[in-house]
């Protein structure tokens, strides 16, 4: 089987604090996985060493069977947490820079979800508001026709009906072979469009399921599971 | 008929009720070919996989049926259409039922009740 992600024994530590712990996990091409967990569960942790922001500390990662590197990258589209985009740029700017830096980049793709939702290329990012700069920067990710996409919080800062408009935007867009993992604990809102759910609890994986064996073996939805795995 | 989606059983199931209601009331006529697998996700906001989980299924059952490169289609056979009216109103009607045993009422009283709302129905 050739798994997009693999991590083996995978750990990682800063100083005392152990963020994973010893995480084993393989995830299929064309699916689509929720990577489910409450804050500092390692989410972002795992994320970040998949785009070789960060470095195992021990155990391996490998992305399609390749330590993440150069060659990774490439096939890897990437949302972060926190936007990196210069906000004195124009939209049309970002997407020119999109072209250049990513071979697999469809600019058609970009402007035409820019148009149906309304947003100028020609307008700055700094005078948007936060949802619409969330938007636009999805609208980039999803407009490459990567392995593997990485949304890390795509749905948290904006409202409800752009909530859906955003998972009607990678329900569409993502590459039929391709994997997309978004991690988030806006779990209701996305659990229909999930394949898979993988909860995170204190570095470590402890469940990995599809959405409907866990409807079907428990009688509740990924949400309601959620709440009782993570009661505080 | 817009796709609804209960949060607490599994996803397929209910979009094979789903499909088979679509079916049934004409939304999708006999012999009428489906939208891609693709295009009902999107409409359905759920996984694709998932999607094509149920149609797999209904076509399992005959209600579908491929055909090689041009797609899915709705059966052509009208008594399977009729056979499925059937079943999904018995099991609605069933469901009726222990709603009503459950609160206490005997079968002559749901049939009498049943009687008198359908006369103002027909006013």
């Amino acid at each position: 089987m050739n798994y997009i992600l693999e991590c083996n024994n995978l750990t990682k530590t800063f100083g005392p604090t152990i963020a994973l712990n010893n995480v084993n996990l393989n995830v299929e091409r064309g699916k689509i996985v929720g990577l489910l967990g409450p804050n500092a569960s390692g989410k972002t942790t795992l994320i970040k060493l998949c785009n070789d922001l960060l470095t195992p500390t021990s155990g391996e990662i490998l992305i399609g069977g390749k330590k993440p590197g150069i060659e990774t990258k490439r096939i890897i589209s990437y949302l972060p947490e926190r936007t990196y985009l210069n906000d004195w740029m124009r939209v049309s700017d970002i997407i020119e820079f999109f072209k250049d830096f990513y071979t697999d980049f469809v600019p058609d793709k970009a402007y035409d979800m820019l148009s149906k939702l309304n947003i100028d290329p020609k307008d700055k990012l700094k005078t948007m508001s936060k949802g619409t700069k969330e938007k636009v920067q999805l609208i980039l990710v999803m407009s490459r026709e990567a392995d593997l996409y990485l949304l890390d919080e795509p749905i948290g800062g904006v409202d409800p009906a752009a909530r859906d408009y955003i998972l009607d935007t990678i329900l569409s867009n993502y590459n039929e072979s391709g994997t997309v993992i978004i991690s988030t604990h806006l779990i209701s809102d996305i659990e229909k469009i999930l394949d898979e759910v993988i909860f995170l609890k204190e570095g470590q994986i402890v469940l990995q399921k599809t959405v409907d064996e866990i409807r079907e073996e428990t009688g509740k939805s990924v949400d309601a599971l959620f709440r009782e795995v993570f009661k505080c | 008929m817009s796709w609804n989606l209960t949060s607490d059983r599994p996803i397929y199931a209910q979009l094979i009720e789903q499909m088979e209601l679509k079916i049934c009331s004409g939304v999708y006529p006999l012999g009428s070919k489906l939208p891609s697998v693709r295009e009902l996700a999107r409409e359905a906001s759920v996984n694709p996989n998932t999607m094509q989980r149920a149609l797999s299924k209904l076509e399992e059952s005959g209600l579908l049926y491929s055909v090689r490169t041009s797609g899915r289609f709705v059966t052509e056979d009208k008594n399977m259409i009729k056979e499925t009216k059937k079943r999904i109103a018995r099991e609605q009607i069933q469901e009726l039922l222990k709603k009503m045993t459950d609160l206490g009422f005997d079968q002559q009283e749901i049939l009498s009740m049943l009687n008198d709302m359908a006369k103002e129905l027909k006013k």
